[in-house]
């Protein structure tokens, strides 16, 4: 899925949360002598938007080291700083998808709903977002009013306002009819420090609900399959059920939201910056019926699949009924399941207890997910 | 899911794998030809059920992998050029030529399409009448008929902009290549079930009285390989060598016939160039000459293209069972998914990719 390419998850700057200091290392300056940190690849692949690998190593080798600030290196899906006594949380995303419109969502719900989700990962409540349109020329004038009617649709049901924004149009050919950035504030009210390095040894890993959904939506509205029932995208708010959660007793030390690159990347992801293993149960995983069938005819592994309105917990073990029983309680997290635990083990690793009894790893997608050829 | 989840019982596949250990008295060494059976041992590590005594090693029947270096240079080659739409199956954009990979061609503006079936790189042939569009056919018996069957009817529907780029390889002689050869440890095969549910089994009879050994045709499922497996070592175990069918819900002895007559109106057998390998006689399928008209090699006249592999990759050995992946110096190193030094870390079903997605941390290290 490449529906959100460029800075994705780190688009984050500013003062680190601790301190309130401005922290950024000497400045770097670009000039012929400094080469291209990437040598690999000389162009950006679509393989560098997809979530996995690609997309991680050009973070982690050219935006991080760039940037360089604490809030960064935090690699949470949004930056967390304090002013005065308020704690906000500051996000941004781009939007890219085709088609615009899909089973389940459009590219305006999907704008509004992917920066109020990276808000509620970090603990806060969505407040105030700004969006920025591309547009192609030559665009119909109805499709915008849709998109933009959705989005509006979409904000008030996450209870945020779109406060300022900016237009652009590029020549015919230059764009793919329209392009979102929305970027969003929201306001930290739990004194809890949530980011992946809080995940310790023997938390207990809870799915907010089935995985797959967007992904298979969109490919098959992209590709032409035809299903039985069409697949709908699971796009939606997630910061209803992460208050649900966040109100309860239960200690959650971490959220990620899953979108590119699946639950796989989001799990990787966590055990590589907490520094612990994490051990799922393959049959724990709840995906639906339609969703599996779609990924075996086209090779794919629904662990890989994006997804746009689920997100996975790490709760301290003995709370783990608690969050559960909090996250049930809203139709969002109707189906969570606890899927797995962490442990000290090998820094970095997942794996998976399989169907049939043996433990195999769990790896992020490398690029875009390619059908497989038979 | 229904008729998968029945073939992916544990308490099913842990019986099978105690019949196995009941049934071994000696090692036995099985080679499964499919790609898909490879990553299916690796992704649910059947061979981990397994006692020690039963040495899988992976096949050549990755078509991602298999397919030479040489051929995705010509299709990066017509794919750079103006007024050209290359399409192929998805997971041949990622497998590196001498130098680049068809999604650097496409990054540097070439028009590369990811289609699910040749008839829709038809549509687009038709859609783009003002531009040449090429298929890029690769595959073993199973993809043949499909590819056959859009060549036929561009043929028929008169589409003058269709050429089809033909990698096709086949089954039996790649077989035969390798329990001919010297250094050979193979003692019984899992056959690939697709490519028997096109062509049946007869053609793998000779090869099983020829050379003693064991064939069964087997599915993909964990439960399909275990019962596969099970069939194959009580052959070894009992001294006979036949050719058996475990794949019953797919396959019959004589195959799809209305697929194979619509493979041998369109192609021949042709000698071909297997990656890692080399040049195995009347080892592929090329477009017959009354189809010449609808091959891109001549087309584009790209015949005098011709390269060598890289030198670092071992995946010859690898696909000829002579090697594990983890017993390459580069795996893991300078040859990763992302970064490939050969096709068998390309696709999900080649077995140095499955190796490192799902084995890496447990055979770091070893160096047997």
């Amino acid at each position: 899925m490449t529906e959100r390419n460029g800075f994705p998850r780190t688009g984050s700057n500013g003062a680190p949360e601790d301190d309130g200091k401005n922290t950024a290392g000497t400045p770097v300056e670009f000039s012929a002598s400094c080469p291209v940190p990437i040598s690999e690849y000389p162009q950006i692949l679509l393989a560098h938007g997809g979530g996995g690998r690609l997309t991680r190593t050009l973070i982690d080798s050219m935006f991080v080291p760039t940037f360089d600030n604490a809030m960064l290196d935090a690699k949470h899906d949004g930056a967390v700083f304090r002013i005065g006594s308020c704690r906000l949380a500051l996000s941004t995303d781009s939007y890219v998808v085709k088609p615009l419109f899909f089973p389940g969502g459009d590219i305006g719900s999907l704008a509004v709903h992917g920066t109020v989700n990276d808000l509620a990962m970090c603990g806060a409540r969505p407040l105030y977002m700004a969006a920025g349109l591309v547009l192609e020329e030559g665009l119909a004038m109805d499709t915008l009013w849709r998109i933009v009617q959705s989005m509006q649709a979409a904000a008030k049901k996450a209870d945020v306002q779109i406060v300022t924004g900016d237009t652009k149009v590029v020549d015919r050919g230059k764009g793919d009819q329209i392009f979102i950035n929305t970027a969003g504030v929201g306001l930290v009210e739990t004194s809890r420090s949530l980011k992946p390095d809080q995940v310790k040894a023997g938390d207990t890993v809870i799915l907010s609900g089935d995985i797959g959904r967007h992904g298979m939506a969109i490919m098959a509205a992209r590709e032409g399959l035809e299903f039985e029932h069409a697949i709908d995208s699971d796009s939606a708010p997630l910061n209803g059920v992460v208050a649900k959660l966040l109100n309860s007793s239960a200690y959650v030390h971490c959220m990620r939201d899953l979108t590119r690159g699946g639950l796989a990347a989001a799990l990787v992801e966590i055990a590589e910056s907490a520094g612990v293993q994490i051990d799922i149960q393959e049959t724990a995983i709840p995906v639906r019926e339609d969703v599996r069938a779609a990924c075996e005819i086209l090779g794919l592994d629904p662990l890989h699949v994006a997804n746009e309105g689920r997100f996975v917990v790490f709760v301290a073990s003995e709370e783990a009924e608690e969050a559960l029983a909090a996250m049930r309680s809203h139709p969002l997290g109707a189906t969570a399941a606890v899927i797995g635990r962490v442990q000290e083990g090998t820094p970095g690793l997942v794996t998976a207890r399989t169907r049939i009894g043996t433990t195999s790893i769990v790896d992020m997608p490398s690029g875009e997910l390619l059908p497989r050829i038979c | 899911m229904k008729y998968l989840d029945e073939y992916r019982d544990a308490e099913t596949a842990q019986k099978l794998a105690r019949a196995i250990r009941g049934l071994t008295t000696r090692p036995w060494t099985i080679m499964e030809i499919c790609g898909g059976q490879t990553h299916a041992i690796i992704r649910y590590g059947i061979d981990g059920l397994l006692t020690k005594d039963i040495n899988l090693v992976h096949g050549p029947g990755c078509p991602v992998c298999v397919t030479p270096a040489e051929l995705i240079d010509k299709a990066i080659a017509i794919a750079s050029r103006p007024g050209t739409i290359v399409c192929s199956f998805g997971d041949m954009l990622r497998v590196p030529g001498t130098g680049r990979d068809l999604l650097s061609a496409k990054a540097a503006g070439g028009d590369v399409r990811v289609v699910y079936s040749p008839t829709d790189s038809l549509r687009v042939a038709r859609e783009n009448p003002d531009r040449q569009v090429v298929f890029f056919a690769v595959g073993f018996e199973t993809t043949a008929p499909a590819n056959a069957a859009a060549v036929f009817d561009a043929h028929r529907l008169g589409i003058p902009n269709f050429s089809m780029l033909v990698s096709h390889v086949l089954v039996p002689p790649a077989m035969e290549a390798i329990l001919s050869s010297k250094t050979n440890r193979v003692q019984g095969f899992l056959a690939a079930g697709h490519v028997c549910a096109v062509m049946g089994w007869t053609e793998y009879e000779p090869l099983a009285a020829k050379y003693g050994v064991p064939i069964v045709v087997t599915g993909f499922e964990p439960l399909d390989i275990l019962q596969g497996i099970h069939m194959c070592v009580r052959q070894l175990e009992e001294g006979r060598a036949e050719v058996e069918n475990q794949y019953t819900r797919s396959v019959q002895r004589e195959g799809n016939v209305a697929a194979q007559k619509i493979m041998t109106e369109v192609f021949q057998v042709v000698h071909r160039k297997w990656r890692g390998i080399g040049e195995i006689p009347r080892s592929g399928l090329g477009l017959r000459s009354k189809y010449a008209a609808y091959d891109a090699e001549q087309r584009f006249e790209l015949e005098a293209i011709t390269v060598d592999e890289p030198k670092e990759c071992i995946s010859g050995l690898v696909l000829q069972g002579l090697k594990r992946p983890h017993e390459c110096a580069e795996f893991g190193g300078k040859c990763t998914p992302e970064h490939p030094l050969g096709a068998t870390m390309v696709s999900s079903e080649g077995a140095c990719a499955a190796y490192y997605r799902y084995r890496r941390l447990i055979h770091k290290g070893e160096r047997p």
